[in-house]
């Protein structure tokens, strides 16, 4: 047995790692990745967070993914999302298509917005939530085609344009961290342009930097992210029994 | 005392073309689709459409129905996107798309139904939203802090469509499922006259309280003009707790689209005839899954 962990369960708790600290607020994963790393959150380090089912339900727990044997302990349909993210008592993590170096995110299409090339899902709620409440990504496949020196639309606000509106929104403005296969990204520079924070076991630098579409702060020393505990692998197996986590991954 | 008990063509006779249409629900959840159906039998075209959107939006962009679309998504949900909705898109046959923020929609309908010329929002600020729709503005708090916030204008709705499990002959209608969406904003933004409710089952008043308790009583009879019988009227979406998602339906449904023959197979089969026609064409082509599902075991 080596001792690499496997990349999936990497990428879990790197996704679970960004709502460490956030307390009693409603952890809300857009995706199974994203999911996981939040239940993996609640379930060790941050017990307190709010989860739902991703219909209407929060629930108390450890619920697997697609699990329905759910203990409800409150009710968060969509109106009350919304008003939760305007009430900034959430940390999102969503999925993204294209991300540029300052955060801005595309979910909406690529091409030009009035004819596109593909259309996705359109802009939902990315604004609103990008302005609101604390937002983090992940991206399961880190290639110059996602990590672009601009976005075809943005549909999530990044550190440049949030400055440019000013006041509430550039006070508050909250991107946290980006996960992808190769490593984890965060904000946490002078300007707010993305940095390097761990590269995943077995990942160069040179990984990250050619398949990356613009000017990355690179740490002075680059850090590997970490496996998981003993605890953690446990609860990753209670949340994922089914391995979800894997189809998730190009590895 | 008025019974709104109507057909869905009846429903669809007091539609005309150019009227701009609220459809509730949301993604491929709860929707209208029997009204979708009887919309789409109709010659009325040039609609503009409001939809948290699911397939009634794809198979209104199928038929050449839309000309303007004010969404903020569309979605099958447990397929991501939506087939007809990306072709006409990138086909570029919706003559206006107009895209906001899931939460702008919300506010312009709730600013209609409270009468007002508009809502100030943070949503959308900074994004793509402001770029693509320039006739956006904003305006300044009028206090202290002067923050600058958007003002998402009111979206009247001339005619509005949701779908609920139950409803009486008047018009009172429940969910009994997880979310009501923003069926409430819909037909409350909607002018009065038509504003229409299809139901799984139409009961009496005196038993609306049988199957769920009064918290999912949000729809009363002044926000609604029709009250349409559709059993399974919201298939393939959801409709919970009467049924679920028709996966298998929704699966073909995409397959079909990705080809221009194909799709006319699947829309002579389905959507060339009336309600019940759709209905039993949908149990025999379950029928036939299933046969066909056994004779390769």
């Amino acid at each position: 047995m080596s001792n690499t962990p496997a990349l999936a369960d990497v990428i879990a708790v790197a996704c679970a790692e960004a709502w460490r600290g956030d307390g009693e607020i409603f952890a809300s994963g857009m995706g199974v990745m994203q999911m996981l790393g939040a239940r993996l959150a609640r379930a060790t380090f941050e017990p307190d967070l709010m989860i739902s089912d991703g219909e209407a339900f929060f629930i108390a727990g450890d619920l697997p993914i697609g699990g329905t044997d759910k203990v409800v302990e409150g009710w968060i349909p969509f109106r009350s999302v919304f008003d939760t993210v305007a009430g900034g008592r959430r940390h999102v993590m969503m999925g993204a298509s294209q991300i540029d170096r300052y955060g801005n995110t595309n979910i909406a299409n690529i091409g030009p917005w009035a004819k596109p090339k593909s259309q996705l899902l359109g802009v939902r709620g990315g604004p609103g939530n990008t302005v609101n409440n604390a937002t983090s990504f992940f991206i399961p496949k880190h290639q110059v085609s996602v990590f672009v020196p601009v976005v075809d639309m943005v549909s999530g606000v990044g550190y440049d344009r949030a400055k440019k509106v000013g006041g509430f929104i550039a006070q508050r403005h909250d991107l946290r961290r980006v996960i992808t296969n190769l490593g984890v990204f965060d904000f946490n520079t002078p300007d707010h342009a993305m940095r390097l924070v761990t590269l995943h076991p077995g990942v160069s630098l040179e990984d990250v930097v050619s398949n990356t579409g613009f000017e990355l702060v690179l740490p002075d020393e680059v850090l590997i992210s970490r496996g998981p505990t003993t605890q953690e692998s446990a609860a990753i197996n209670i949340i994922d029994p089914m391995g979800l986590r894997l189809r998730e991954i190009a590895s | 005392m008025r019974n709104k008990l109507i057909s869905d063509t009846q429903a669809i006779a007091s539609l005309e073309s150019g009227m701009t249409l609220g459809i509730g629900g949301w993604g491929s959840r709860r929707k209208p689709m029997s009204l979708v159906r009887a919309l789409l039998r109709s010659d009325i075209t040039d609609l503009t459409v409001v939809s948290y959107g699911g397939p009634d939006v794809g198979l209104l962009c199928a038929a050449g129905k839309v000309k303007k679309l004010v969404y903020a998504f569309v979605s099958l949900d447990s397929i991501a996107l939506e087939p007809h909705f990306r072709i006409a898109r990138q086909s570029g046959t919706i003559p206006e798309p107009v895209e906001w923020d899931e939460g702008m929609l919300q506010w312009a309908l709730f600013a209609a139904s409270l009468r007002l010329p508009f809502l100030p929002t943070r949503a959308g600020l900074g994004s793509g939203v402001m770029d693509v729709n320039p006739t956006l503005t904003t305006i300044n708090s009028p206090y202290a802090d002067a923050e600058e916030l958007l003002a998402v204008p009111a979206l009247r709705l001339d005619a509005a469509f949701v779908h609920m499990n139950r409803a009486d002959s008047r018009g009172n209608a429940q969910y009994l499922g997880p979310d009501l969406y923003f069926d409430d904003l819909f037909l409350g933004a909607c002018e009065p006259g038509r504003r229409f409710v299809s139901a799984e089952k139409i009961i009496a008043t005196q038993d609306l309280l049988k199957e769920g308790t009064f918290h999912t009583l949000k729809i009363n009879r002044s926000m609604v003009d029709g009250v349409i019988h559709a059993p399974n009227g919201a298939h393939f979406t959801t409709c919970e707790p009467d049924y679920g998602r028709d996966e298998a339906f929704q699966k073909a449904y995409v397959d079909a689209a990705r080809d221009p023959e194909t799709w006319k197979v699947f829309s002579t089969r389905f959507l060339s005839g009336d309600e019940s026609l759709y209905q039993e064409q949908v149990l025999l082509w379950r029928a036939e899954v299933k046969a066909a599902k056994e004779a390769t075991k």
